[in-house]
């Protein structure tokens, strides 16, 4: 597996999804206020800048991930095939949900097995009232299942699915418990 | 399960595996479409014991959620507390001192050779054979009350804490690990003999369940189901953490791929983890087991933190979005098991009803780790 | 009118014959628990009297004090016919079976083929028991069952055959009598013409296995898979009967053996040896009786086969071995005579 190769082609495609953005690959980390944030209200900080599209390459002892890619929603079944050519696997499908910043995250979790030591993470960032991407599950079958469990607790709609229902959860169901906005039922 | 399968031919009819079953070790449910003896299609349902343990990481502080994460495998409960720890320790950049760290794979170890004995036993028990399973108690039996003398539990451990572990160990737990090792030792080759080599049991495991490597890798499955299907890929190997790049030990592999190979794996997983425990006791240092200075609320960086271990039934990964809190943004279980069974549905088609079984044992399914 | 039979002794018979078949079956059940437990390392019944001696009435009086459920669709007639098709049928059977050379309730003249006759029935109480239960899973068990059955009913008939052929005669006793002698006089030997000797008593020591349903061979009721077959739907008494059926069939079939192959009831020591040479009622039950401890045994030490491998064995060896067997017996027995 050519690890160059992985990172070349998705720093082309994080690249692609942002034409007027000149250069990608040493965008930095979000700009958070260094230092721990306490428990009552202080003067806030200016909000840290969103991530801009691009790749990472952290450091795996503290983050626990080689290379950290952020892509836009309709490059993940691309950067699925990158990770599939590479020979990678689908360890995990995750979402997040930013309620203040009224999006929803979608990470993919993927892992070298075939020897050398390698994981990769690809973010999607998808708008909170409309929450749609595509699904990769024709590239990689496992992401069936895990797919269908991020739209169980997030509401999540993958176009293209083959069989979107409830899998955790009850088949009546009718609520998305991981939404920050949930309040029981 | 389409209608028009159904309707078509005649003969086929729907049974339901259901949440209550001898064989499915746990509640699940598998929706089988029959023709005879034959599968046509199985399709899992589960959420049957779904406890949404990830919503519960977002309500409770880091420390708090510790005793989590012996409820969701508690056949190798350590193992999930050993990944959650070691997550939040370097999250948090909290170092452990060598003797905690020691005394942590000596028992995740033995829980490893704790749940595999009661999957050998359960499996042969699907198969028929209803012996086995009596004689591998007797020895997780022994395990059992070793651990329990040391952490306190017979199942649901919650042994460790951020900076090492709760307890110490006393000198006569660690030789009674050994004698348990050395009786073990004993044992091992009377298994392998009336079970391993018995001739229905060959029949029944051999070239049942093949799963290729690249149906594995396709949907994600690690552990036993990975290496008995020719890949050799171990996390305490390939992305070692702890203390085992200083311990000496082989993985088993078995490039058959079918259910005599996943089998074999798991036995010989045996072996290794005692020889893994003999060079830990051989090697442990004195020391305290638990980190001077552990921060009482831990508020990490914000970002995501991924970190995976070797549980006994596959890769556990635990992913934690961190907004700087005291409690995890979103916490992700990604379990062994999910990803395992999440084949069956693709190997099933065109078994036979009792081989299906054979293939489900094999894949050493625990539901409430799937479920969550 | 002389109809040539004693009622006194048709009725101490009658007695006896159900109290044996129905002793047996329910002292088998704590011959096999405890039998389990040692194997398994456990203890077993302990409780209910010395070493759980009592254990087999308590759950008689169990079984007979819970309702009889008639789950809602099911087959009525059938439904109540089934469990009585399993048991009936075999306390028939010890009709004709001798017990010693005096201790024989009729003594048949063609014993054998009615001993066959009826074993037959017991498929039915099979398949009307999955059919009428109206579950999935009984009717799986049944189809399974049946196949079997009839899968090792051939070579059964056929072994028989032979040792008929060499004995000359359809009736147990005198089966028996042509076995006369210490252990190498009897049908399990070449010695009497029986081809392939030994390898035909295993033969239909498996198939008597598989005829009542017995690990390896439990398909039937493969409990891991089927939760318990043909009989899930039963409580009560019907499940009771199914279960003495079953242990009855199995006295029936270690009977069957140690007449056919191990010489009734003499003994294997010659004549001449004092007190244990001498013939009689007590070498039949111990003969008996170690057949059964070992269909005990097999049952806790081996797992469970497949339909397939199970049908290739009937099928593929042992018909053609006891066909092969039956036409070199019939040879040895012209060239010899």
């Amino acid at each position: 597996m050519n690890k160059e190769n992985v990172i070349q082609e998705l720093k082309a495609l994080a690249a692609e999804g942002m034409p007027d953005e000149p250069e990608v690959a040493s965008a930095a980390p979000e700009a958070v206020p260094e230092g721990e944030e306490e428990a009552k209200p202080k003067k806030k900080a200016a909000p840290p800048e969103p991530r801009k599209n691009g790749l990472l390459e952290v450091d795996y002892a503290v983050k626990g991930v080689h290379v950290d890619a952020q892509v836009n929603s309709d490059q993940v079944v691309r950067a699925a095939q990158i990770a599939d050519e590479a020979g990678m696997s689908l360890e995990a499908i995750t979402g997040v949900d930013w309620i203040k910043d009224k999006e929803m995250e979608v990470i993919y979790d993927y892992s070298y097995t075939g020897g050398e030591c390698f994981r990769l993470v690809v973010r999607a960032r998808i708008p909170r009232d409309e929450p749609t991407i595509s699904t990769i599950s024709e590239v990689f079958p496992g992401a069936n299942w895990h797919e269908r469990e991020t739209f169980d607790f997030f509401g999540i709609n993958f176009e293209g699915h083959p069989q979107l229902e409830y899998l955790l959860l009850p088949e009546d169901c009718d609520f998305h418990p991981l939404l920050k906005d949930f309040k029981g039922c | 399960m389409s209608s028009q399968a159904l309707s078509q031919h005649k003969e086929r009819f729907e049974l339901n595996l259901g949440p209550q079953h001898p064989a499915t070790h746990g509640v699940l449910r598998v929706k089988l479409l029959m023709d005879g003896e034959y599968i046509v299609e199985a399709e899992p349902v589960l959420g049957y014991i779904h406890r949404m343990h990830e919503l519960m990481g977002e309500n409770r502080t880091w420390a708090q959620y510790l005793p989590n994460m012996g409820r969701l495998d508690y056949l190798s409960a350590l193992s999930y507390n050993l990944g959650y720890v070691e997550l939040v320790e370097k999250m948090a950049g909290i170092e452990v001192p060598e003797r905690a760290e020691y005394i942590r794979v000596i028992t995740t170890e033995m829980n490893r050779i704790s749940s595999h004995l009661l999957w050998f036993g359960a499996f042969v028990l699907d198969l028929g054979g209803f012996t086995p399973l009596l004689y591998a108690f007797d020895d997780r039996e022994q395990i059992l009350d070793l651990l329990e003398s040391v952490t306190g539990s017979r199942l649901t451990y919650c042994y460790y804490l951020f900076g090492g572990c709760y307890n110490d160990v006393e000198d006569d737990f660690l030789t009674g690990c050994l004698a348990l090792i050395k009786r073990l030792r004993s044992r091992m080759p009377m298994y392998h003999k009336l079970v391993t080599g018995n001739v229905i049991l060959k029949q029944r495991l051999e070239d049942v369940g093949p799963i290729s490597a690249e149906m594995c890798r396709k949907y994600g499955a690690t552990g036993p189901v990975l290496r008995g299907s020719g890949v050799n890929y171990d996390v305490r190997k390939n992305e070692p953490y702890s203390i085992y790049p200083e311990l000496d030990f082989d993985v088993p592999v078995y490039s058959e791929g079918d259910s005599m190979a996943r089998y074999m794996v798991r036995m010989d997983e045996i072996d290794q983890s005692m020889r893994i425990i003999e060079q830990a006791i051989a090697k442990i240092p004195e020391g305290p087991v638990m980190a001077e200075k552990v921060p009482k609320m831990i508020k990490p960086e914000p970002g995501d933190y991924y970190h995976a271990v070797e549980a006994a039934r596959g890769t556990f990964g635990i992913r934690a979005v961190s907004e700087g809190k005291n409690k995890a943004y979103r916490m992700k279980l990604r379990s062994p098991t999910f990803s395992n069974l999440s084949l069956y549905q693709e190997t099933s088609k065109g078994m036979l009803l009792a081989d299906a079984l054979a293939l489900m044992g094999s894949l050493d399914l625990v539901i409430p780790e799937i479920d969550r | 009118m002389d109809l040539g039979i004693n009622v006194v002794e048709m009725v101490i018979y009658l007695v006896g014959i159900i109290a044996f078949a129905a002793g047996n079956a329910a002292y088998l059940v704590w011959v096999e628990r405890k039998g389990a437990a040692h194997i398994q390392r456990r203890t077993g019944p302990k409780e209910v009297g010395p070493f759980g001696l009592l254990q087999p009435l308590a759950d008689g009086a169990k079984l007979m004090s819970k309702q009889i459920i008639f789950p809602d669709g099911v087959d009525k007639p059938l439904f109540m016919i089934a469990p009585l098709l399993a048991m009936v049928p075999a306390v028939m059977i010890f009709v004709t079976i001798p017990f010693s050379e005096t201790i024989v309730a009729r003594d048949i003249n063609i014993g054998l083929l009615m001993i066959f006759a009826f074993a037959s029935v017991n498929i039915l109480a099979l398949l009307l028991g999955g059919w009428a239960s109206r579950n999935k899973y009984a009717v799986i068990s049944a189809a399974r069952g049946v196949s079997q059955n009839v899968a090792y009913e051939i070579p059964m008939l056929v072994i028989t055959i032979t040792v008929v052929l060499i004995s000359g005669s359809m009736n147990l006793k005198e089966i028996v009598a042509t076995q006369a002698g210490p252990f190498w006089n009897w049908n399990w030997l070449p010695l009497n013409g029986n081809f392939l000797g030994p390898i035909t008593f295993i033969m239909f020591y498996i198939c008597s296995l598989a005829e009542t349903n017995r690990a390896p061979f439990d398909l039937g009721e493969a409990e891991s898979e089927l939760i318990a077959g043909f009989h899930t739907e039963y409580a009560s008494m019907g499940f009771g009967l199914f279960f003495m059926g079953e242990y009855a069939n199995i006295v029936i079939g270690a009977a069957l053996t140690t007449i056919l192959f191990l010489g009734g009831w003499y003994s294997p020591f010659p004549d001449t040896v004092p007190y244990i040479g001498q013939a009689g009622l007590w070498w039949f039950l111990i003969k008996m009786y170690l057949l059964i401890w070992l269909v005990v045994l097999i049952r806790w030490t081996y797992p469970r086969v497949t339909l397939w491998s199970l049908l290739n064995l009937s099928w593929k060896i042992l018909i053609p071995f006891s066909l092969l067997n039956l036409l070199a017996s019939a040879g040895l027995v012209k060239f010899l005579a």
